[in-house]
């Protein structure tokens, strides 16, 4: 894989870096690609008990009874309720409304009720099938419009967990000065994370009397406070160490809390350990989802596409319990406007109680919703004004010294008009519009006429199935009589790196640096391995401070045992905070150690030598570093005004598709992006997230669609929970552009969460384009789309 | 794996009439199950679905796999995989419809493993090789300790997932007659992606419009459009001795209405399934024949 890296300024004078900027192996990759990875269920432990979880069935209800089948045989059998649980039955995140294991009332489906464990995982299959909850069922409430309706009272008086409102200038002056005034109404479903490993941990009694936890996870001190709260165990009695970990998205943010808690209570109460490993099925039956989200935009537009006017209304379904809900509101909310110059706005936003199973942290948090909403306004204003979507977005993206809706000035590393700039002509976009266009006209036509269709689509090979794909004619000619249109479509988006607000200032995240015995250097960081490749940028950026190679530095395992608490591994946070933080704390240890030696370092062996005598002479040696304020951020959290966040990467993405008439599929066939993010400290892993982040936006947009039967998640399976195949996968172009920011390690921002902001909308704008027919909500299943060309016919 | 494995019991025959011996013994008991290429079996198993506790594992059987030219036709053994048909040069020759369903049949992997008679005792209405089979009139071989007998495909569902075999036949192979001279093969799977999918509709049709100028041969055949993979012959009525326009081909949709009973189900629902049917039936006879397309 290659990346293209477009530097826009970057300067000439500086030495190109060692190992900055440079694609070096993957730290891990050897061990994961051979096999010697061991992920959380190849851990193998000496008299383990296997932990199952007994569920509801039903979305809202009164436990009446727990009956264990007499007919059993228990021997053997680890059986837990919440009266087990020493202290708090709470799954502790913001706040600690959640039960560890539901006492009396059931909030949702799939909550957790009873836990059973034996050694035998086949008798603990049998043993939930033994246990019988008797429920005295109540009123669900299962959506959005149910939620604000009160068609039950699930929270406070009237089912919002969290409220927040932006607002800059006059909305109605902004309305005054508007020529063209637009509105809509945009929906998205929830998403499941489908991480390729399941949640899973392992957890025992410690010695002296506490507890080590080990699991698939992101977040280690997350975990450590929830046990600390269930258990009433001080700080130092609870250990949580992260095991390889095969992909998280935000989906093992959260959900190891409950999880860990459950292994746990069952070695708690069975004096040996336990490993609760999901399955598939219940994985997306029972742990978080993307929030869904209900959300109008009227927008106030100048004929020449000059924005005035912003006023748009946000709901988000929490699901059952406030968990993280809170910060998925915020952060959707403050990228509502999109990365665009509006003087007046208004946005109201809400996230409700419903009884599903708790939404939660994925990729965006909040952002790819409010963006896909804010972005097809975009294109449904160019439409309006008869205005290409491209030049609608030129006049109105941000440039340096603009202003966001909460007062928050962009001083620096603002590349939302490169990142357009360069997709659109990487992508042909004004060309391909026209042309396909008019092949589409052309096709229209000749099916009319009576003439052979499919071949209509003059000069455009129905390529698209030349791989065999999951359609396929058989007949003499290869297109087959389809109908087919062609479409291209184009998004922006924006995405804040790090906590918003004040989240970074409240965590206060300290990461450290010491030597080990044979004198090298060691990264100490709560950060984990998810897969995007942190720790091999972490080596990179302290081996560049260091003068040494990066497989010269050494990291520690995510053990809370071991390593200071640098945050959780989310918010596009991991390279720009924590990254910066082992920055200094690298240039503080060669300062030290030059000091030391009284001269400069030369290379690696050079370092050694020097880390070796300080350890002999001096003792050991460790540099650690806390979170500090850039200073002229601040962030007013009972007004919602200032810099929402330290600086904002800018991404844009082109997408064509093809679209069948007859039948409603729609195949990408192919995506452009150019994605500004300061500084690419690994080309190669960058891109990786990019293509990686892109095609989940796809799937997002057109494939992944979570059912429900009797408020019960109906396709919890991979055949039928549709993601894209890498047959469902188009070519993605990506192109790296670079506007360093000047507080981020190395100019670097973050990338993590970006790419998932602009395909969805980007795919419904092309649809448009091949059709005619917008689609305001996704997933743009075939079924949704065949309806809407039913209704708004196709050209 | 939510069933319980330890108590699964698996019998390997050495050969057919050893398989065929102890699927009749087991009668006396609890039947065995036949178990081939596995790639239905195991997701039940996978998921803690009931399907049995006595398994017949027959996929070491070499007799029973195989492709081998008949009189008109091709027989194919009834463990032959997806992967033999779609790359066997004389069915992607002869039989292009066969050829084009066994290569949409899950992916790679499956089709590695995925055998023509599973398919067919699956059962299942979403079948992809099943409206094929229809469609080309194939014969189905099925043999048990008391002999064999050949069933017309057409006959073999009598409802959702219930085959006419009986307890103690096999599967043995399948008979697949190629289509009859000059007639337009098509098929068609609408899915859920374009890979390890399942069927949302599909179609295979036989169509030929004799030197006359009049449809002499029509037939439609149609998986997840009802409980069972079916010919569409009200359609087919309304096409055979129609000349091709774009009357005969709205006359075939509206027929195809009467044929079908799609429902609502966990990858799609009736009204798309009644449309795309419909819209699919009108590209198989545009793709034949320009005229169905002209007023």
């Amino acid at each position: 894989m290659t990346a293209r890296v477009a530097s826009a300024r970057r300067p000439r004078t500086i030495r190109r870096p060692a190992s900055v900027g440079v694609s070096v192996p993957k730290i891990e990759g050897r061990d994961k690609v051979t096999g010697r990875a061991l992920y959380v269920d190849d851990l193998a432990v000496p008299g383990v008990l296997h932990g199952r979880t007994v569920r509801s069935i039903v979305p809202r209800g009164r436990i009446r009874r727990i009956v264990l089948d007499p007919g059993f045989d228990w021997s053997g059998v680890v059986v837990a309720d919440h009266r087990d649980i020493p202290g708090k039955n709470a799954c502790a995140h913001i706040e600690e409304d959640q039960p560890l294991l539901a006492a009396d009332e059931i909030r949702h489906a799939d909550e957790p009720i009873v836990l059973v464990a034996h050694q035998d995982p086949e008798r603990a299959e049998a043993a939930v099938r033994a246990v019988h909850v008797e429920v005295e069922p109540l009123e669900p409430v299962l959506t959005i419009e149910d939620a604000l309706a009160k068609k039950a009272l699930l929270y406070g008086d009237d089912n919002v967990f969290k409220e927040i409102r932006i607002a800059r200038g006059e909305l109605a002056a902004g309305f005054a000065a508007a020529d063209v005034v637009v509105e809509g109404t945009y929906r998205c479903g929830h998403q499941e994370q489908l991480y390729i490993e399941n949640n899973g941990m392992i957890a025992e009694r410690t010695a002296d009397g506490g507890l080590l936890v080990r699991g698939s996870l992101q977040c280690p001190y997350y975990v450590h406070h929830a046990l600390m709260v269930a258990f009433g165990l001080p700080a130092d009695k609870v250990r949580v160490v992260q095991t390889v970990t095969g992909g998280g998205f935000g989906g093992k943010e959260d959900y190891p809390s409950m999880i860990g808690g459950h292994a746990a209570l069952l070695a708690w109460k069975s004096g040996r350990p336990v490993k609760i490993v999901y399955d598939r099925l219940e994985d997306i039956a029972a742990t978080t989802k993307r929030h869904p989200a209900l959300m109008r935009v009227r927008a106030g537009v100048k004929r020449d596409g000059t924005l005035t006017a912003w006023d748009m209304d946000i709901v988000m379904d929490g699901g059952a319990y406030v968990t993280l809900s809170p910060v998925v509101l915020s952060r959707g909310a403050l990228h509502a406007g999109g990365p665009y110059r509006c003087p007046n706005v208004a946005i109201h936003a809400r996230v409700v109680a419903t009884n599903t199973p708790p939404n939660g942290a994925f990729r965006g948090f909040g952002a790819p919703q409010t963006q896909f909403a804010a972005e097809c306004h975009m294109d449904r204003i160019a439409g309006a004004l008869g205005m290409d979507p491209l030049a609608l977005r030129r006049r109105n993206a941000y440039r340096i010294g603009d202003v966001t809706p909460t007062g928050h000035v962009l001083r620096e590393s603002v590349g939302a008009h490169e990142a357009l700039e360069r997709t659109a002509k990487r992508a042909d976009f004004a060309a391909k519009r026209r042309r396909f266009a008019r092949a589409n006209a052309a096709a229209a036509e000749a099916e009319r006429a009576g003439r052979r269709a499919g071949a209509g689509v003059s000069g455009l090979a129905p390529g698209a199935r030349a791989r065999g794909a999951s359609s396929g004619g058989a007949g003499r000619g290869s297109s087959g009589g389809r109908r087919l249109r062609r479409g291209i479509g184009l998004a922006l988006g924006w995405h804040g790196a790090g906590f918003t607000g004040s989240g970074e200032v409240r965590l206060a995240s300290t990461a450290a640096l010491d030597l080990t015995a044979d004198g090298r250097p060691r990264v100490l960081s709560a950060n984990t391995e998810i897969g995007q490749g942190a720790l091999t940028v972490f080596a990179q950026m302290v081996a560049e401070r260091l003068g040494v190679p990066p497989a010269f530095v050494e990291i520690n395992a995510s053990d809370t045992g071991q390593v200071p608490n640098s945050g959780p591994t989310v918010a596009s946070r991991t390279t720009m905070v924590v990254g910066g933080l082992l920055e200094q704390c690298a240039s503080g240890m060669r300062e030290r150690l030059e000091l030391f030696a009284e001269r400069p370092l030369a290379d690696a062996a050079d370092f050694r030598r020097v880390a070796r005598r300080f350890l002999r002479e001096r003792g050991p040696l460790r540099i650690e570093r806390r979170y500090q304020k850039p200073p002229e951020i601040s962030w007013d959290d009972a007004a919602y005004r200032g810099d929402a966040y330290g600086v904002y990467s800018y991404a844009a993405i082109a997408v064509e598709v093809e679209v069948d008439l007859d039948t409603g599929e729609v195949t990408v066939l192919g995506a452009t992006t150019a994605q500004e993010i300061g500084r690419a400290i690994h080309p190669v892993l960058c891109a990786g997230q990019i293509e990686g982040g892109t095609l989940q936006g796809l799937g997002y947009a057109l494939l992944e669609e979570v059912r429900w039967k009797d408020g019960r998640i109906w396709n919890h399976q991979l055949t039928n929970y549709i993601i894209p195949t890498s047959m469902d996968a188009p070519p993605i172009h990506v192109e790296i552009v670079e506007i360093p920011y000047s507080h981020g390690p190395f100019g670097a921002k973050g990338v993590g969460e970006l790419p998932m902001d602009v395909p969805a909308p980007a795919v419904v704008a092309a649809i448009a384009h091949a059709t005619g027919v917008r689609v305001d909500e996704i997933p743009v299943t075939p079924e949704r789309l065949l309806a809407a060309l039913a209704r708004g016919g196709a050209r | 794996m939510r069933s319980a494995l330890s108590t699964l019991e698996v019998a390997t025959p050495r050969d057919l009439a050893h398989a065929l011996r102890l699927l009749h013994d087991s009668l006396a008991t609890e039947r065995l199950v036949p178990l081939a290429g596995g790639t239905d079996l195991l997701v039940y198993l996978n998921a803690g679905q009931q399907v049995g506790r006595r398994f017949l594992n027959l996929w070491g059987l070499r007799e029973l796999r195989g492709i081998r030219e008949a009189r008109g036709g091709v027989t194919l053994g009834a463990l032959t995989t997806f992967t033999m048909i779609r790359e066997h040069p004389l069915v992607r020759r002869c039989l292009p419809a066969l050829a084009a369903a066994a290569a949409v049949i899950g992916a790679w992997q499956v089709q590695n493993r995925a055998t023509i008679a599973g398919n067919i005792a699956n059962g299942s209405p979403a079948g992809d090789s099943l409206p094929v089979l229809l469609a080309h009139e194939a014969v189905v071989h099925a043999r048990s300790m008391r002999g064999g007998r050949d069933i017309p495909f057409g006959t073999l569902y009598r409802g959702y997932r219930d085959l006419v075999l009986e307890p103690d036949e096999l599967i043995t192979a399948v008979t697949v007659p190629f289509p009859p001279a000059r007639a337009f093969p098509f098929f068609r799977k609408v899915g859920t992606r374009r890979a390890q999918s399942i069927s949302k509709v599909v179609l295979c049709g036989l169509v030929r419009v004799a030197r006359g100028g009049e449809v002499d041969l029509a037939r439609v055949a149609l998986g997840s459009v009802a409980p069972v993979t079916l010919r569409a012959r009200r359609a087919e009525r309304a096409l055979l001795g129609a000349r091709p326009s774009a009357t005969a081909t709205a006359a075939a949709r509206a027929a195809l209405m009467e044929d079908i009973a799609p429902i609502d189900d966990i990858r799609s629902d009736a009204a798309y399934r009644r449309a795309v049917a419909g819209n699919v039936l009108e590209q198989f006879l545009r793709a034949a024949d320009a005229r169905f397309t002209m007023g």
